[in-house]
């Protein structure tokens, strides 16, 4: 059952991360990458982690991909430029194709070096209650306390720069 | 063949069917609701030709608009305007899901174990209704784009923008009760509203957090854009804002989206505040007559402030949610967490 | 049971697209959401890492990971809109002023 939805959600996530390279349309891509976020959340339901599957959504695909949308909308951005007649004008010059070969020669190694390892499976004594809310906070507010609070200046810092970055020009 | 069948999992199937159904039915009444109560206070009487008092004229409404040519601008993006309406009706029937709405039930004995009355029970349900909430901005947001037209597209991006200021204090409020109740699963912080204060007065929530309670009601009722928060749809100034361009059924599905966000809305914040099924007088297993009836009376407020109080232009919807309501919220967390530590 | 290395396998594949993506696309947003799908495989990676050796570690890590994907995600697309606001195109090509 597990290995089921294993299967439809990483086929979802890795179709919907294609489609996001792929698209044309800016707005198309934000979309498909709202669903394959979706898709990562289930795969994180189905490794126990429900806290992170649901903060996934709401902070991922409920709140940077709206900002996504909104600059989108607001920059109105074109479509690219149209697809040239053949696959080697798409793939752009020469540093460009050259680039794109190595990530798939890199993916390819990924999936070579994990695969050759035996297969390791979840060690069975550690079930769901590991990773309750509770524990979650508790690990959060006393281990990692001081990464806690660095993070709120981190975001506080980007805020301020954020805003003064988009603001328009007084002159 | 039939002992093959587990009967939990028919009576599971069989409770989303009914919660489904309540749920669009309860949209109808909704109509029907608004029309009459929109009625009364203007001192006319509403529709009463169909159906007594007009109960049957949310169905002849329906009828009407299933009629209707389905139309789409030449310029719109197909694929999203189409999708948009979907989006919003998808994200407001799954917010109910994980709402409880009384015990368990072992439906007069048909039942091995007992069934709670609840969708789905997850441990984490609070943030999940957070979350898809959150999902349903982006029906808005869509619709707005993939119209092309000026009023949408203003429509669309005003109401995602309250839609996501308002997000803010409805967390905060949030949050205050889950450290009251010490759970995120709705089931257990309606349980920990059970009892009562020297016989009488109800350990709810609304009595612990007066101000929790109104923040969270202001806030959800600018995230379903309803009165007086409604500017985004006003008729008088954008035209009808991001749905201007729909019609037939999609133009329902947005409505049928509204009407079932604010019942979802009301039914949190009544396990949240209000109790859950928890009553006196009824015995436990009647517990859902109870939740229908404070869900229905929070409607009832709903439509009664529409209908009686004048609408925030837009500025003063945002300075108000940002200035006022955020500031409102963090104190109230604030103040709950102090009382939590001190009482124990 | 999902033994652990289908996860593993899934984040390498996705981390090469999202590679392949900052790498093939002429359009800085898209470049951005990119980024976006690479952070998306490494948290992952933690995730699945984390339930393996039972521990909670992994989650945090991913907590932490999600605020920092946020804090750049703001400051990218402020960067976007006024690069965009100075040259009226999305296409990194545009800005090669500081290339020899």
């Amino acid at each position: 059952m597990d290995v089921i939805a294993f299967y439809v959600f990483g086929a979802i996530a890795i179709a919907a991360s294609l489609g996001v390279i792929g698209q044309r349309n800016p707005m198309h891509s934000v979309m498909l990458l709202i669903a394959s976020f979706g898709a990562l959340a289930g795969l994180y339901v189905i490794l126990d982690a429900p806290f992170t599957a649901v903060t996934q959504i709401i902070i991922y695909a409920g709140a940077i991909m709206v900002l996504f949308l909104f600059v989108v909308m607001l920059l109105n951005v074109p479509r690219e430029e149209p697809a040239p007649r053949s696959l080697a004008g798409t793939l752009g010059g020469g540093g460009i194709k050259a680039a794109a070969l190595l990530s798939v020669a890199m993916g390819i190694e990924l999936v070579y070096a994990v695969y050759s390892l035996e297969h390791v499976s979840f060690s069975p004594g550690h079930s769901g209650s590991v990773s309750s809310v509770a524990n979650i906070g508790q690990a959060l507010f006393t281990k990692h306390a001081f990464a806690f609070e660095v993070t709120s200046v981190l975001i506080l810092v980007a805020m301020i720069g954020a805003v003064i970055l988009a603001q328009k020009e007084h002159h | 063949m039939l002992q093959y069948i587990n009967p939990n999992i028919v009576a599971h199937l069989g409770l989303i069917f009914v919660v489904f159904n309540l749920l669009v039915l309860s949209a109808a009444f909704m109509v029907w609701l608004e029309r009459k109560v929109c009625a009364y206070i203007q001192d006319r009487v509403g529709p009463n030709r169909v159906g007594y008092e007009g109960a049957l004229q949310p169905f002849a409404d329906v009828i009407k608009l299933l009629f209707k040519e389905e139309l789409r601008p030449k310029a719109a993006d197909a694929l999203l305007f189409a999708i948009a309406p979907i989006i919003s009706a998808c994200a407001a029937f799954a917010a109910f899901s994980v709402i409880p709405f009384g015990t368990e039930t072992t439906l007069f004995g048909l039942l091995k174990e007992p069934l709670p009355l609840q969708v789905a029970d997850v441990n984490v349900a609070v943030l999940v209704i957070f979350a898809i909430t959150s999902m349903g901005i982006y029906g808005i947001v869509i619709a707005g784009w993939s119209s092309n037209s000026k009023y949408s597209l203003l429509g669309g991006l005003r109401s995602s923008a309250q839609m996501i200021s308002y997000e803010l204090s409805y967390g905060l409020a949030l949050a205050a009760v889950i450290m009251l109740a010490g759970s995120l699963s709705l089931r257990d912080i309606v349980m920990a509203q059970s009892g009562a204060w020297w016989g009488f007065i109800p350990k709810w929530y609304v009595f612990l957090q007066p101000l929790g309670f109104l923040i969270y009601m202001t806030a959800g009722v600018a995230e379903t854009n309803r009165a007086p928060f409604d500017f985004p749809e006003a008729e008088q100034e954008l035209v009808a804002g991001y749905h201007t361009e729909y019609s037939s059924m999609s133009f329902a599905m947005f409505f049928l989206a509204e009407y079932v966000n604010m019942v979802t809305v009301s039914a949190v914040a009544t396990s949240l505040y209000l109790g859950g099924w928890l009553g006196p007088l009824l015995p436990s297993w009647l517990g859902w007559l109870w939740f229908l009836l404070k869900v229905f009376l929070l409607l009832f407020f709903y439509v009664w402030m529409r209908w009686t109080l004048p609408r925030y232009r837009y500025d003063q919807l945002m300075e108000f949610g940002w200035k006022y309501l955020l500031p409102a919220a963090v104190v109230n967390l604030l103040a709950t967490a102090a009382l939590v530590l001190w009482l124990g | 049971m999902v033994p652990l290395n289908y996860f593993l396998v899934l984040s390498g594949v996705l981390f090469a697209i999202g590679t392949a993506g900052v790498f093939l696309r002429r359009n800085l947003i898209t470049v951005l959401l990119s980024i976006e799908i690479m952070l998306n495989a490494v948290n992952l990676t933690f995730v699945a890492v984390g339930r393996y050796l039972g521990t909670v570690d992994g989650q945090i890590i991913v907590f932490f990971v999600m605020t920092v994907a946020a804090a750049e995600a703001a400051v990218g697309l402020a960067l976007v809109i006024s690069l965009f606001r100075h040259r009226e195109t999305l296409s990194p090509d545009a800005f090669t002023a500081l290339k020899w």
